[in-house]
């Protein structure tokens, strides 16, 4: 019963953030309509970014106890935020396309999700290419754990390589993107919108691997 | 506390001198190494080597042919025990760090080999502009290497452990290397443009400081690698 108000109340919440980002929110300061994508980019990408730390503290948690059921949520994990960030990196590069004028230009903010990208494409086939499951679980938790350290060193190095025009991530009063009262609160909304909707994902998949591993038990 | 750090490091260099010895009868890994990147050479030189490149173009093509040749040296070095079956001996005669520190050692060994053979070559056959800084080319070469293979050792246990032969090591190693190779790409690049060693000091630090964390961390994984 709890379950279906709160998929309808979601559902509900999610579609008015999308009228509410189309038509409620007001155009930002020189982007015009273009800013709308805001309500959807940042939130992906936020929701991504969270399923690859949660899937990470997963693996830990795998290497410390050894419980099988915590490598099947670290890799339900990864797939979720590979399917978000890859959406994130879609809706970048239209965003993209529209204010720098190209899809693609290898800007820090595009190699650095793009490298995210190829950490967990790695992970998948290093997955896919172990059949038995105890060491497959083992060796993928101590490669995501690995890759996970490598990243804090990309976000030094690329922006010495690089110049970016990606707007400042951290919304400030400072920084360079501005959005006023109607704007925030839409944005807030959204992310909450889109962590309500990764919380679904996550729940179910938990709950088909508590079904699957039953199911294996009493056929054993 | 004396006493254990002493058998420690001897029992490293066992294993190093294992496969010291083990390399110096097949000369398998080194054969292939030098080979693979001769014949990645001798294409780049025959298609581009009449054109003046630019410094950061070589520095480029130097660090494609030595990522490349690097991992079809290292990817040897866990499978090769897998192959002959010596790994199961090998963990009863050694703890699992011990193992990584002997093959992080053997396998920095081999690189140097690559670059002191790789080196050379390029330059013959490939006449980067002249002027370089090559005391400040030899060092950051020798940095970069170290942090190659800190960072591949470990990855290349968990590719023998994974059983899977061939292409697995650099889909796996490319995006934990992509800080180092950025960054000593750029290092080599304003030492053949004749550089000070001042520019570099950022880049040396954070190779270094990339070396310590990866060690820790494959130090720290190798006994999950390992356990059967």
């Amino acid at each position: 019963m709890l379950k279906t108000i709160l998929k309808s109340a979601l559902g509900i919440w999610i579609a008015l953030v999308i009228v509410a980002a189309l038509l409620y929110a007001p155009p930002a300061m020189g982007l015009g309509d273009l800013s709308r994508i805001i309500y959807f980019h940042v939130p992906l990408a936020w929701v991504g970014v969270l399923a690859y730390l949660i899937s990470m503290v997963y693996s830990v948690r795998f290497l410390r106890r050894g419980l099988i059921k915590d490598d099947s949520l670290a890799a339900v994990n990864a797939e979720i935020g590979f399917i978000f960030t890859l959406l994130a990196t879609i809706t970048g590069a239209v965003f993209a396309r529209f204010t720098w004028g190209v899809f693609w230009n290898w800007d820090p903010r595009q190699t650095s999700i793009f490298i995210l990208l190829l950490i967990y494409s790695a992970y998948f086939v290093l997955r896919s290419s172990v059949d038995e499951e105890g060491r497959r679980a083992r060796l993928s938790s101590v490669f995501s754990i690995f890759a996970f350290i490598s990243v804090p060193f990309l976000v030094f190095v690329i922006p010495r390589v690089y110049a970016t025009l990606h707007p400042d991530p951290i919304i400030s009063t400072e920084s360079g993107f501005q959005m006023n009262a109607v704007m925030f609160r839409v944005f807030l909304a959204s992310l909450v919108g889109f962590t309500g909707i990764y919380a679904w994902i996550f729940n179910l998949s938990s709950r088909l691997i508590n079904l699957e591993q039953n199911n294996r038990r009493e056929n054993e | 506390m004396v006493k254990t750090s002493f058998s420690w490091i001897n029992a490293v260099s066992a294993i190093v001198t294992k496969d010291l010895i083990d390399e110096f009868r097949t000369r398998h890994a080194l054969t292939a190494m030098i080979l693979f990147s001769l014949t990645t050479l001798v294409t780049v030189s025959f298609t581009i080597g009449i054109y003046a490149l630019d410094v950061m173009l070589h520095s480029a093509l130097i660090w494609i042919i030595v990522f490349f040749s690097a991992m079809s040296a290292l990817n040897r070095s866990f499978t090769k025990e897998e192959d002959s079956g010596t790994i199961l001996a090998l963990k009863m005669s050694a703890t699992a760090e011990t193992i990584y520190s002997g093959k992080l050692v053997f396998n920095t060994l081999l690189l140097l080999v690559l670059i002191v053979v790789m080196l050379p070559l390029y330059y013959v056959m490939m006449n980067p502009p002249s002027g370089s800084n090559i005391a400040l080319l030899i060092l950051i070469c020798i940095t970069g290497l170290l942090s190659l293979s800190g960072a591949t050792t470990l990855l290349a246990a968990v590719v023998a452990r994974a059983g899977s032969r061939g292409s697995l090591l650099p889909v796996l190693a490319f995006p934990v290397l992509l800080p180092v190779l950025l960054t000593v790409i750029r290092g080599t690049g304003i030492a053949l443009g004749g550089g000070s060693g001042e520019e570099l000091k950022t880049d040396f630090l954070f190779l270094l400081s990339y070396l310590v964390i990866v060690v820790t961390a494959s130090l720290l994984l190798i006994p999950y690698v390992m356990e059967d």
